[in-house]
């Protein structure tokens, strides 16, 4: 972390964090920044409607122990092997867009905005193992919601949006807001699967990995300010997250 | 005139038939519990009065009017669950006022009587707690000024002290009763502990296998119990299988013992019957010489402290029988003496057996 304030010949310098407000630094951390938004948002999102499809009375048991399990191993399919998976079947000359081409239809054509090598592409392989990740960390809370209250407040006169209104969105919100935040540093963090589909695309773990491994100027302290950079970010989210979960969750202590 | 009537309610989970002909008239303001062994039927009863479930077949009544396909929402019905209802981020106050703020009417009047009805459970000075931070007591009695608190038609309770310890079960089912007394509302209470039933309710039906075996008030539950369940199940018992030698004496037989029991004239000769006899109205003495009519020789086995008084169970020939007394009489009496049981020819009751019949439904020894 020191490394972050030493230039080349190790004097000390904010040099290297100046240079992260430059192009194309400050452009990487709003592009990992982007990325990990959408998909927190979207993974928590549907990754909830999934949990709660599977977990409420009425679903078949083993249709949640299959969603668990598929859930437990899609979460930590991540890095390079999830990315040859989406290459080798969204990709250009991948499975799926071959068999689109051959029926006639051609995707890059019908459907230009969509690049498996673009930040969508990166999202949407993101999504593999993010809403996996949020059905496993939300599903046990959805579980502990009790039959009895959906009762007593039936009983009490509240139809089914009154339940969710007063009491089930409260009671999930702390664990939801500790998922968010997980999947938020997840997506932040990760680094192999952005790097096997990456095409110039510019996101900071990414950046680091560059310069790490030598590929574009040789300053280890430069990446070493872009991680510090990506520690102040998460720093920045656990501040704005501790407030939020004490007060979701100042009935429970 | 009743207010609620359950006819002849029907419900079947898969083979099971957890409900059949179930059939209760309950006049307005009167406190009736069913009771049961595990599995008889209680909850899906009272889970079809609260709409949460809809019956097979038959009706639900309520100040004559037909609620059986209404929604749970709309019945009006306060129903306190056995545990772990309360809205766990709601404070005490919150919880009792959370029916009258889905109706919009927890301002003003609606305040007052949340805060009348924190009082009356006696909880005035908890209402800013969590459920988290009150005891299983506190939290059941919020639980039913919660339920109190939308003026329901109907008070629908489920096992709500079984989760309780001794004492505070005691303790609050008095006060479940005192409550509703004075708010005079009629009630539906869930129980499979007798004694509880016993205590507080007007009336008490008891279930067994999906039907209301007997229903009746508590004393005539337990003075006369009309089927073999009900006998075993309601106080502790004395059961002798017998058959009658002469209808017009009132002369029965058990395994080679002559018995004279005033409840067997007019009965069928060679009909065969259960004759039951009460722990407290056995007459137990230490043997002397010769062996007074109507009674059994044996031998004192155990003798459990109950407080004023003694339980001693007897073995004799090819029976065994509990008889309670007075602690200091039983401490005349240790284990292995050697004693007579009277049978009192009054005190007796009897009921049919089938003549080929199943015997006895076996019951969990808990429920003694
Ligand atoms: N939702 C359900 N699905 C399948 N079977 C059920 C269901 N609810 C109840 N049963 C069955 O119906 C029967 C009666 O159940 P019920 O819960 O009414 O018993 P109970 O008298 O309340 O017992 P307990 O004292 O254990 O609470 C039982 O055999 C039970 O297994
Ligand atoms: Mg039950």
């Amino acid at each position: 972390m020191v490394g972050a304030f030493q230039d080349k010949a190790n004097h000390a310098t904010f040099s290297n964090i100046h240079l992260l407000f430059q192009h194309p630094y400050v452009d990487a951390y709003w592009g990992s920044l982007r990325i990990s938004v959408i998909t927190a948002v979207a993974g928590s999102f549907f990754g909830i409607l999934v949990a709660y499809a599977a977990i409420r009375d009425g679903t078949p048991r083993w249709i949640r122990s299959v969603l668990t399990t598929f859930s437990g191993v899609a979460a930590n399919f991540g890095g390079i092997p999830l990315a040859f998976a989406f290459i080798a079947t969204l990709g250009p000359l991948g499975v799926v867009t071959t068999w689109f081409r051959n029926g006639g239809y051609d995707l890059s054509v019908r459907w230009p905005q969509f690049q498996l090598f673009s930040e969508r592409g990166v999202e949407l392989a993101y999504m593999y193992f993010q809403l996996p990740l949020m059905i496993l960390v939300i599903a046990p809370a959805l579980d502990g919601l009790k039959r009895e209250w959906r009762e007593a407040a039936s009983n009490l006169g509240a139809k089914g949006w009154q339940f969710w209104r007063y009491v089930g969105i409260p009671v999930l919100m702390p664990s939801f807001l500790g998922a968010f935040i997980l999947l938020f540093g997840n997506a932040f963090a990760a680094y192999a699967t952005a790097y096997s589909l990456n095409q110039g695309q510019n996101i900071v773990p990414i950046l680091i990995g560059n310069y790490y491994t030598g590929n574009v100027l040789d300053n280890p302290h430069l990446a070493q300010a872009l991680a510090f950079g990506m520690f102040v970010v998460l720093a920045v989210m656990m501040l704005l997250y501790i407030p939020l979960q004490r007060r979701a969750a100042r009935w429970s202590k | 005139m009743s207010y609620l009537e359950l006819q002849d309610l029907h419900r079947n989970f898969g083979a099971v038939k957890a409900l059949n002909g179930i059939n209760i008239a309950l006049g307005e303001g009167e406190f009736l519990s069913l009771l049961g062994p595990s599995g008889c039927g209680k909850t899906t009863a009272l889970r079809l009065v609260a709409g949460f479930d809809r019956p097979d077949a038959g009706g639900i009544v309520v100040d004559g009017r037909e609620i059986t396909n209404v929604p749970p929402n709309k019945r009006d019905m306060g129903m306190v669950f056995q545990a772990y209802s309360l809205f766990p981020n709601m404070n005490a106050r919150q919880n009792v006022e959370f029916g009258l703020r889905i109706r919009g009417k927890h301002k003003g009047d609606g305040s007052k009587r949340v805060d009348d009805l924190l009082e009356l459970v006696g909880l005035s000075h908890a209402v800013d707690r969590y459920p988290h931070q009150l005891s299983g007591g506190m939290q059941q009695r919020v639980a039913l000024a919660r339920a109190l608190a939308i003026e329901p038609r109907v008070l629908l309770l489920d096992e709500p002290l079984s989760a309780l310890d001794a004492k505070v079960r005691v303790q609050l089912r008095e006060e479940i009763r005192r409550i509703q007394l004075e708010l005079g509302i009629t009630t539906l209470y869930v129980t499979h502990d007798q004694e509880e039933a016993l205590a507080i309710s007007d009336h008490v039906a008891v279930m067994y296998g999906g039907v209301i075996e007997q229903m009746g008030t508590p004393a005539e539950m337990y003075t006369a119990p009309a089927t073999p369940f009900v006998a075993e199940f309601i106080g502790t018992m004395n059961r002798l299988d017998a058959t009658v030698l002469d209808g017009t004496t009132g002369e029965v037989e058990h395994s080679g013992l002559r018995l004279q029991v005033d409840a067997a004239r007019g009965r069928r000769t060679g009909e065969r019957v259960l004759v039951l006899i009460r722990p407290e109205s056995l007459e137990l003495e230490a043997r002397t010489d010769g062996v007074p009519p109507n009674s059994f020789t044996g031998e004192v086995l155990t003798q459990t402290f109950l407080g004023p008084v003694t339980r001693v169970k007897v073995t004799g020939t090819g029976t065994s029988l509990i008889a309670d007394m007075s602690t200091a009489r039983a401490a005349a009496l240790p284990v292995g003496a050697q004693v007579v049981a009277r049978i009192p020819s009054q005190g007796a009751k009897l009921i049919s057996l089938p003549d080929d019949g199943p015997g006895l439904p076996a019951l969990d020894p808990d429920d003694q």
